[in-house]
Parts: C-alpha cells; structure tokens; sequence
C-alpha cells in the first residue's frame, strides 16, 4: 500500500513536472539547452538486443560517442507454422536489433552488407536529422560496410528502415527496426520493458499455404496483406515465445509498426494503458483502451500488471488479429485479485475466430488440402490446421481461457460425444455449455474446413492432452454433415 | 591503361593455340530500349550485337588466370580489386573446395571481366545492350509486359545462393542465351552511368527524368521493380568491387 502512494506521489511529481515544462513554450529539451551543445564524454559500444528485448537504460549516463555495428542479412525464416519466408533483416531478426542511446550521444554508425546478400541496402533512421536519415550516406553493396555519424537531437521513439529502391519491397521483407533516444537522466524505471514491432507481408499463396512462399509485388500494392505479425512472424510471440511479467511489475512496451502499408490499432485486451507516449514522442496520453501507431511510426506504452493471467496484444482492427496472425501474449503470473478481477480477460464480445475463412453457422464451402494416409500424419496436419485455426481461442495446450472459450485438454463434453464435437466444427456452436463443471456461453463459428481437415484437426484434438485418442475419419464427418 | 589491355591481347592470342572453345555467341537482334522507367522520351536505340551464350564460368575463368598470372588473386594490382577477389578460391591456381567449375565465376572486378572478354577479342556488353537481351522470355523477345515473368524475376532475385548453381540451368530465352535472370547479376561496361543515389526517393536530384517517371509508377509497371533492383546493384558496386552474387559474360559487336 505505502509503495503505490509512494508511486502515486511519484507519477504526480513527474506530471506536475511535464506541465511546467510543456508551459515552457517550445523549448525542445528538458534542461533548456540545445541538444546540438552537448558535449560527448567518452565512447561506448551500443548493446543491441533482437525483439523482444531492449538494452539496459541509459539512466544517468552522459552523452557519448555509440559505436553501433549492424549486419544485414538476407536468409529465410518461418513466418507461420510450415511457411516459410526470405527475410532481410538489420541484425538477424524481424524488426532489427534495438538501438538505444541518449539525446546528445554521437552515434557512429557502421552498416555491414554480408556477402552472401544478392543486394545493397542502406539505412534511414527517424532519429537522425540530415539527409535521408542517413540513407544517402549508408548505401552499400553486398560484402562491404559503410560508416557514418550522427548526432541525437529530439527525445523519441523512431524508426529505422531501409531506403533502397525498390524502398517499399525493402520494407515489406522486414527491414525496419527501433531506436530510441532517450532525454537526459533516461526514462522513469519500469520493472520491465520489451520490444515489439508490427508488420505487414504479402506472399504469393494465401495465408497459412504452406512451403516458402515469395514476395508478392501486386498484392503489396494494392496494401492486401496475408500476414500482419508481431515481432515478424505469427508465434514471435505466442506459446513459449510469449513475454512474462509478474503480479504488480509495471511494464513498458516500445512499440512500432514498420508497415509497410497498414496503420496499427494497438491494443492490449485486459489491460488499460496507464500512460502512452503519443506517436513516440514527449506528448503523454494516460488511460487509453487502443492506440493508433502509423506505418513508420511509434509508440511507447506503459501499465502496471494488477492481476495474473495472459493478456493478449492485439491490432484491433480485428481480423488482422485472428485471421492473419496479429497476436501475442504477456503472461502474468501471481496471486490472485479478485477486487481487481474476476477472471475473465475478454473486454466486450468478440466473435472467436481462427485462421482460415469462416462463415456463421449454417453456410458451407471448402477448399483442398492434404490428406492424411496415417493415424501420425493425421496428427501432425491436424496440429498445423490446430495453430491456424483453433490456437487463438483454444490456447497452445487446449487450456481455453477460464470464463471465455471452454478447455478442449481432458474436457469431458468433448470426449463424451465424438459426432457432437464434429458437427460443432462444422457448423459452429452458440448458447451455454459445461465444460468440466465450469458453464461457458459464448459463439463459435462454424469453421471452412475440408471434412479430411476437419478430420484431422479432430484427431489431434482427441490424441493430445490426455483425451481418449479417438481416431476422426472422413467418412465420419461426411456421415455427421450429411444427418443435417 | 590502353597499353596494358594491348599487351595482354597479345599475350592472349600467343597462348590460343592451347585454350579451350570459347563461349558461342548468340546474335540480339537491335532495337528500342525505354531504359528503367518505360518512358517514351527517354527511349534508346541499340544496334545488332552479339552475346555469350553463358555466363563466364569458375573453370573458364581459373583457365584464363592460368595464362594471365597478372590477373591471379595474388598478383592482381590492387587499384583492379579490392580484397574480395576470387576470395573463395583456394589459392592463384585453384578453386575453393565447394566451387563447381561449371558455375558462374563470382568475386571477380570489373577490371578483372574486360581484361577476360577483351583476350577473347570480346567485351562487356553496354547496359543497355544487356537489358535488351534480358527482356526476353523464353518465347518472346520483349516480355516486359508479362507479369509472370516479371513475378519470376523478382523472386530469383530473392533467392539465396543462387550463384553455386551451374551456368545453363535456368532459362534460355528467345535469343537462345541462358541464366539472364536467376543465377548472378552481371557486370556491364557502363554499369555506373545511371546515377542512382542510394537514397532511392532523392534519386531526382541525380536525374530529372528518372525521377518524373519514377513518380508514375503503378501497378502496372511491375516490371520497373526488377528493373529497380538491377540498377539500384549496379548504383552501389564501384569497379574494384568484387562480389559472391555479381559475375559476367562477354558480348561483341556486329
């Protein structure tokens, strides 16, 4: 109790401190002196983390020459479960490495383009005031490096990206990443902070066709995305990839959208932003439900934790969220608060959905896919139609999420009725049920699957997580659909 | 310079007697050329010439250092090559353990190609003569409009590793030439006369009619995407450079 009047104290301090400076009329640094005076003292080697991770604060630190060395790799990762995708990447990874500096630091900048790269890149970071952002300074051919130097003028979250012709296409393989200039004394303590960065990626087969799926030009002009991720790709930041926290840890998420076309609705579902930093910059917003970060643009968010359970990061314009992969998970875990919360993480209805088309109870239609010619293969594809379409829902270990969408893990309803638990795929399933003494009344679709998918998603269902290991045929669901 | 080339053409036809058939070349028929932005006015004429048939490859190539030890890693004049040439190979004479004699020669300057094709009593086709020939499809001779074939472009350009396949395992196009897209980019003589900048949106400051047209693009210009990225490789290699994806073949004129 004394620690949050303590921090409340705290918060009050640091706003009545922003008021008089905002009064301050224009000057664009805390302690009244141009940025551009600033005197480094000493070098230092720039940390660089991969997302989710940040460096350490700058803290009190003065102003230094910050060596930052950056690779650029072109190589092929996984954008969803059996995608693949050629990536170029600032560092290995999908945004770049995390670049974090003080306002008056000297940055030298050395981009390396590896050999094995097909071709030259460069680099425009919103931080640097010059121009192109460096981009005409830093544009280099595969198998050599290029330096340049810059001074941190603003305080901010910025983005980085690269600026070679064709710059959209560059963009749209995921060469974008963050820097943050942080103001003199650094940013007020958090307990954790993390990285993540949205983007959009257009591919050639539609989303969850698998193999290495290429580039699709046209589709990226006419801005209709396949994928739009988290951290570059659908399970950044899911299951075991999901970032933690504990019960009563404040958290700080550097947020931002490389695009390269759409605009994020940021949105946390379970929590309320106690503080945004508006577009990444010295404008505080405080309590905000979703808040909107353009392609090549950013935002800093803050909350405290006050119960445990998964919170789950959304874009909000929610299709992009259940359809097409944007979605991460805090897991926070501690005592419980029942003042705080109930239980339930939801904040208004959605309609559970998966990852491939779906229609409303009733409608039919399907397309092709594999098909299985074991009760092991029958597994292994009905878990890849699991992560695209049940997952999001159902949850990585079919636990469901209590008081929203019922546990499919040793869940008696299910394995109680194989033709009930088939017909609810197939034509979707509304009103109250129990589930293992808990009652769930929620909305399912029906989900556009083929009867061999529906099959083997079954299957694995009933193989996994100590269900009684019922082998769905499809026979069986065509029999089920064809009672209605 | 003139003095060296003429000294080593020399050299070179001294030792024909003992090298090996060079590279046949296929006849491009000329023609108008709208250089990276399709527009009109900014159309080029280029006259017949002939083009190598294949990219010059790993085995050619440790031929030609055979009888020109002054183009060998070890020899090579450092103003025709920065550190990065024949860099895999094993030593002056031999080549690194995973190469494929048969696949394009790579690592190598633009200094290092002429002085190859010039011993052939060839040279480094023009841009523009090369982008003529690589317009052609397999079935056309001019296949810029074809959005397959665009989209196939692009993705070999994004493949990796492309240039440890070996030389005629791709396309051969109209023209009867092969691997113009999909296994290396290819040096040009004039590789660095259009002045594409690095900073791909001022490129207007370079030049004027590049960039008026550069801001037309639409989804119908597909094609202008490959195109990009040809010429934004060719606006950031120097001549000295020596590249793992970046090889060459020869041309001649009529």
């Amino acid at each position: 109790m004394s620690y949050r009047l303590v921090s409340n104290l705290v918060k009050t301090l640091i706003l009545g401190a922003m008021i008089s400076l905002s009064g301050c009329g224009g000057s664009s640094h805390d302690n009244g002196e141009s940025a551009m005076d600033i005197e480094v003292q000493g070098n230092m080697t720039a940390q660089l983390t991969s997302p989710p991770f940040v460096p350490d604060p700058v803290g009190s630190r003065p102003a230094k020459k910050l060596i930052v060395d950056m690779e650029i790799l072109e190589e092929e990762g996984q954008m969803a479960n059996g995608v693949s995708y050629i990536y170029w990447t600032f560092g290995g990874t999908v945004p770049g490495s995390f670049i974090r500096t003080r306002v008056g630091d000297e940055v030298e900048f050395t981009l390396k383009n590896h050999p094995n790269n097909k071709l030259p890149h460069n680099i425009d970071l919103h931080a640097v005031t010059g121009p192109g952002g460096g981009a005409s300074s830093s544009f280099v051919a595969p198998g050599h490096e290029i330096t340049f130097s810059f001074k941190t003028l603003n305080p901010g979250l910025y983005v980085y990206h690269c600026a070679t012709a064709p710059v959209g296409m560059h963009i749209a393989n995921g060469m974008y990443g963050l820097i943050l200039v942080e103001p003199a004394g650094g940013l007020p303590k958090v307990d954790k902070e993390f990285y993540i960065m949205q983007g959009d990626f257009y591919t050639k087969g539609e989303n969850g066709e698998p193999g290495l799926q290429p580039f699709d030009m046209q589709k990226a002009i006419d801005e209709d995305a396949d994928y739009v991720v988290f951290n570059g790709s659908t399970d950044a930041l899911t299951g075991d990839n999901a970032i933690t926290a504990e019960v009563g840890e404040t958290i700080r998420l550097f947020v931002g959208n490389g695009g390269p076309n759409l605009t994020s609705s940021f949105h946390v579902i379970g929590e309320i932003f106690d503080k945004v930093y508006v577009e990444g910059g010295k404008l505080l917003n405080h309590d905000v439900q979703t808040t909107l970060i353009p392609a090549g643009g950013a935002a800093i968010v803050e909350f405290k934790v006050e119960a445990p359970g998964t919170l789950v990061l959304v874009d909000h314009a929610i299709f992009r969220a259940f359809n097409k992969g944007a979605l991460g998970m805090l897991k926070v875990t501690g005592e419980e608060n029942p003042t705080v919360y109930s239980g339930t993480i939801q904040e208004g209805i959605y309609q559970p959905e998966g990852g491939s088309i779906q229609t409303m109870p009733g409608d039919q239609g399907a397309p092709e896919a594999p098909t299985a010619g074991s009760l092991s293969e029958r597994i292994e594809l009905g878990k890849q139609i699991y992560a695209r379409t049940c997952l999001a829902c159902h949850q990585e270990e079919g636990q469901g999420i209590p008081n929203a969408f019922p546990p499919l893990a040793k869940a008696d309803y299910l394995n109680a009725d194989v033709e009930r638990a088939i017909s609810i795929v197939l034509h979707g399933k509304t009103g109250e049920i129990t589930v293992n003494g808990q009652s769930y009344n929620s909305v399912m679709t029906a989900q556009t699957l083929t009867d061999e998918q529906v099959a083997n998603v079954l299957t694995y269902v009933y193989n996994s997580w100590g269900n009684n290991g019922t082998e769905v045929t499809p026979t069986m669901v065509t029999k089920v659909k064809s009672s209605h | 310079m003139k003095y060296l080339i003429a000294c080593l053409c020399i050299i070179c036809f001294s030792l024909a007697g003992n090298s090996q058939t060079p590279t046949a070349l296929k006849q491009i028929k000329g023609g108008t050329l709208a250089p990276l932005y399709g527009l009109d006015s900014a159309k080029v004429w280029v006259d017949d010439f002939q083009l190598d048939e294949y990219a010059v490859t790993n085995q050619q190539f440790l031929d030609f250092v055979k009888k020109n030890p002054e183009w060998q890693r070890s020899n090579i004049k450092s103003i025709f090559a920065d550190s990065n040439y024949l860099v895999d190979w094993k030593g002056n004479l031999e080549l690194g353990e995973n190469m494929n004699p048969n696949s394009p020669v790579t690592n190598v300057s633009w200094f290092a190609a002429k002085a190859y094709c010039a011993c052939q009593d060839k040279r480094l086709p023009s841009v523009d003569e090369w982008e003529l020939a690589a317009k052609a499809s397999e079935t056309k001779p001019n296949a810029e409009n074809d959005s397959t074939f665009n989209q196939r472009i692009i993705e070999s350009y994004e493949t990796p590793k492309t240039y440890s396949k070996t030389v005629g395992s791709t396309y051969k196009n109209y023209w009867g030439v092969y691997d113009m897209h999909g296994l290396v980019w290819e040096w040009t003589s004039d590789f660095n006369s259009v002045l594409i900048s690095g900073e791909s949106r001022q490129d207007g400051d370079a030049d004027r009619n590049l960039f008026c047209a550069g801001a037309a693009i639409t989804a119908n210009d597909l094609r202008d995407y490959a195109a990009f990225m040809r010429y934004a490789f060719r606006g950031s290699i120097k001549a000295n450079y020596n590249i793992k994806n970046l090889g060459f073949r020869c041309a001649k004129s009529n």
